[in-house]
């Protein structure tokens, strides 16, 4: 076998963005959450709430450094190993991925600072306007980022010369067709996942019996805000799926592994989709599901894989599993919630041990449907970096040997299997340490303490 | 239709973005490098804590001076990026373990060396990666069309091995100048030796480099020492020698705090000055010119506006965070 290039360019892009998610995935959620519960605190002045987004707030340092060495990698991602996209697109996406830089650099550099820092050197008005400057910042940059993902998906506003896209409308360029929905269901997705991993925390404390009260006032106020916020999600998830019918049809049909085009189709529950064959093995089906589902209408035309010619075909195994996987995902996220609801309501919440026990294994599920989530999406694109417009298989860097990338890959396997471990070992510690009776950094003279704390000399 | 030229101003723009970074990075790095000397625990911390705050806000510049590039000039970017393949994943992977070092040294306090050295020894290999980037680039590389078309390990040449090495003693030089400045006693006197050291390999560096490039490229050299350039160039060596000269008097001179700092930043601004001198007005050497190499002025305007305006803002916050943490710093403050 010969070492492809562009597959094994494609692979990197995978596995560095895919554990780059992961921490925006946590800490856009946690921003707004600490933002939330500094509001609170400044409204009620019940100093419980300011030693949750004390003990929070130091989570969320650790998971924003590593979300920053991880992210720096990214933009060097296009030069390296996607130059020939980077040539082609740049007129378009790079004012979109500057303008990331530039807020995020402004609003979440700037007042994170005094949100880690300031907690006692700042008025409380202050300290709670850097909370919410903070979240605001990491809102922008999933802004821009799913600007110009959606635009990649869905591009429009613009013109080609030359091989080269010019811009004709920012504005349709900036909200591309499917950029409304996509924006929603991310955003509403990592705070799920935050929301997830705030009820796992909680539910640890509970179980090693520390920091109980503010435990219970985590588990409780999160699980109001899931139980809205799931049910959202899942519209907001359906009406990303009709976009999805209406502007990529190829990539609702590999998702569906439908290949013939048909009213009243059917739903795959499970399925081994062949490319070759343009069929599927070993199916189970629901009958009219599939119309029902995607179309909102049991006589609906669902497209099938067949309507494109095969080489504008996505490869339907990744993203049909991948969709199933975060659906199968958020239904169990449903249940956990309901499952709380009615322990809320006889009064077993904090006191029943397999429930928490579930929470606490709940806690990836999240992060395991952003990840299926986004396979879906970007896998589903493909055979295109711009949808109908330019190849994935044109976008590679001309230069590169597989070799080169295969050492490349090796690095960063290396490298991102030492340091993600590490931070989540860290993190872990954070946690088990359970919120702190006094959660503030004390501060001398006037001044922040260094945020580097010294390391006790070792007798020699 | 063009109205109005904005290359100038984006030259201008992604000029001051990258400075910034070998500036702000440059210090942090060179504190980096010379970690790998300090004698004791005490040391570290200091050494640690006197970059502590501001390191991330230093390599956020490296960010915007990379998207920067793609926006202003994407040509460049598609060129250059894919040229120096190798070198870029070291750097960004030394400057991954360098970073999470920060956070992980003092809350793992069992694997204490582990992440000292990758501290240390990152600092010191994304700086020499980020020499061989800068040799790459003064060399020039294989165009054909809009792509690269040497080869990824092209970019390791004799010249720049040696740029890598320069660059391991400038930042040296500017870290030690930093250390002088944040720090007191016995551990300043080791950094005076240091930027002793440093200040030597750094200045014969840019004098073997000065020599080598006029050699190497005809260009270079016709534009340096044709007449009537050479009258007008003339300053930059003779300021280069003097702030030479005024540095290595400022190191000997126990009551100079500050100015080894200063002057180590304007021997970089000179040494920047004169790359662009060499290079101007081309953004791939021998191959495209800045205006060959621009976005499309719609682009350019459209993010233009909005970089006028936070720009400033970033340049605010980066100089107060910079006041907030002035003076000595010390080891035993921190986390009780």
């Amino acid at each position: 076998m010969t070492l492809d290039p562009l597959v094994l360019s494609r692979l990197q892009f995978a596995w560095v963005v895919a554990w780059h998610i992961l921490l925006p995935a946590l800490t856009v959620g946690l921003a707004s959450y600490i933002a939330l519960l500094e509001g609170i605190w400044f409204v009620t002045g019940k100093e419980i709430w300011f030693r949750i987004s004390g003990f929070w707030t130091r989570i969320f340092a650790v998971a924003f450094g590593m979300g920053v060495v991880s992210g720096v990698v990214m933009p060097f991602q296009f030069g390296t190993n996607w130059s020939r996209f980077s040539d082609a697109t740049a007129n378009i996406i790079s004012p979109m991925l500057a303008y990331e830089g530039l807020t995020a650099f402004t609003l979440e550099a700037g007042f994170l600072g005094v949100l880690l820092f300031g907690r006692n050197l700042v008025p409380r008005w202050a300290h709670f306007a850097s909370a919410v400057l903070v979240a605001a910042g990491t809102l922008f940059s999933t802004f821009w980022i799913l600007v110009t993902n959606s635009w990649m998906q869905t591009p429009g506003g613009y013109k080609i010369i030359d091989g080269i896209f010019y811009p004709t409308s920012w504005s349709e360029i900036i909200f591309s067709a499917s950029f409304p929905y996509r924006f929603l269901h991310t955003v509403t997705g990592f705070y799920v996942t935050t929301g997830f991993v705030v009820l796992g925390v909680a539910a640890i404390l509970l179980r090693r019996s520390k920091s109980q009260e503010e435990a219970k006032l985590m588990l409780s106020m999160t699980l109001w805000l899931l139980t809205a916020l799931v049910p959202l999600q899942i519209l907001f998830g359906d009406m990303h799926g009709l976009n999805t019918l209406h502007h990529q049809p190829a990539k609702l049909a590999a998702i569906e592994a439908h290949w013939e085009h048909e009213a009243r189709a059917p739903l795959a529950l499970f399925a081994i989709p062949d490319q070759k064959a343009e069929k599927n093995h070993f199916v189970i089906e629901v009958p009219l599901l599939g119309s029902l589902i995607l179309t909102h209408d049991v006589n609906g035309v669902v497209p099938g894989l067949k309507d494109f010619p095969p080489e504008d075909r996505a490869p339907a195994i990744i993203p049909f599993f991948a969709f199933r996987i975060m659906v199968g995902a958020g239904l169990v996220m449903l249940a956990l919630v309901l499952v709380g609801l009615w322990l809320r309501t006889r009064r077993k919440l904090y006191d029943t041990g397999w429930y928490l026990r579930a929470l606490q294994w709940g806690i990836s599920l999240g992060f395991i449907a952003v990840l299926a989530g986004w396979t879906t999406t970007e896998v589903g694109r493909q055979p295109w970096t711009v949808y109908g417009v330019m190849r994935t298989a044109h976008s590679v860097t001309p230069s590169l040997t597989g070799f080169d990338v295969l050492l490349s890959l090796t690095g960063y396997m290396v490298v991102y299997l030492i340091m993600f471990p590490t931070g989540l070992w860290f993190l872990t510690r954070i946690v088990r340490g359970g919120v702190l009776p006094e959660e503030d950094t004390p501060v001398e003279a006037g001044r922040p303490a260094a945020p580097v704390k010294p390391v006790p000399e070792r007798s020699p | 239709m063009i109205i109005f030229d904005f290359v100038p101003m984006w030259t201008l723009i992604l000029g001051l973005a990258v400075f910034f970074y070998v500036l702000l990075d440059g210090f942090d790095l060179g504190v980096g490098i010379l970690y790998n000397f300090a004698k004791t625990t005490n040391d570290r911390n200091l050494l640690m804590n006197s970059i502590a705050p501001i390191w991330d806000g230093n390599e956020t510049w490296l960010v915007l001076g990379g998207i920067g590039l793609l926006a202003a000039f994407p040509l460049a970017f598609a060129i250059i990026l894919p040229a120096v393949y190798f070198p870029i994943l070291v750097m960004l992977l030394a400057l991954i373990f360098r970073g999470v070092a920060f956070e992980f040294r003092f809350r793992d306090v069992e694997h204490v060396t582990f992440w000292d050295r990758a501290f240390g020894i990152g600092s010191a290999i994304a700086t020499f990666a980020q020499g061989i980037v800068l040799g790459a680039f003064i060399q020039g590389f294989d165009v054909e069309g809009r792509h690269f078309v040497g080869g990824s390990f092209d970019c390791i040449t004799p010249f720049s091995l040696f740029t890598g090495v320069a660059l391991l003693f400038g930042y040296g030089l500017l870290g030690a100048g930093w250390l002088i400045l944040k720090t007191e006693g016995p551990l300043q006197e080791q950094a005076r030796r240091h930027a002793r050291i440093c200040f030597l390999g750094t200045f014969a560096a840019v004098g073997i480099v000065s020599l080598w490039t006029p050699l190497v490229d005809s260009g270079i050299a016709q534009r340096w020492f044709s007449w009537p350039n050479i009258a007008f160039l003339a300053p930059v060596p003779l300021l280069t020698a003097l702030f030479g000269f005024l540095e290595w008097q400022a190191i000997a001179n126990p009551k100079s705090e500050l100015r080894p700092f200063v002057y180590a930043v304007l021997l970089f601004c000179l040494s920047y000055f004169g790359i662009a001198v060499s290079l101007f007005p081309m953004i791939v050497p021998h191959h495209y010119s800045l205006w060959q190499a621009a976005s499309s002025p719609d682009t350019q305007i459209f993010l233009g506006v909005g970089t006028l305006f936070l720009l400033p803002v970033i340049l605010v916050y980066t100089g107060w965070s910079y006041w907030v943490f002035r003076g000595k710093v010390r080891a035993d403050t921190g986390y009780h």
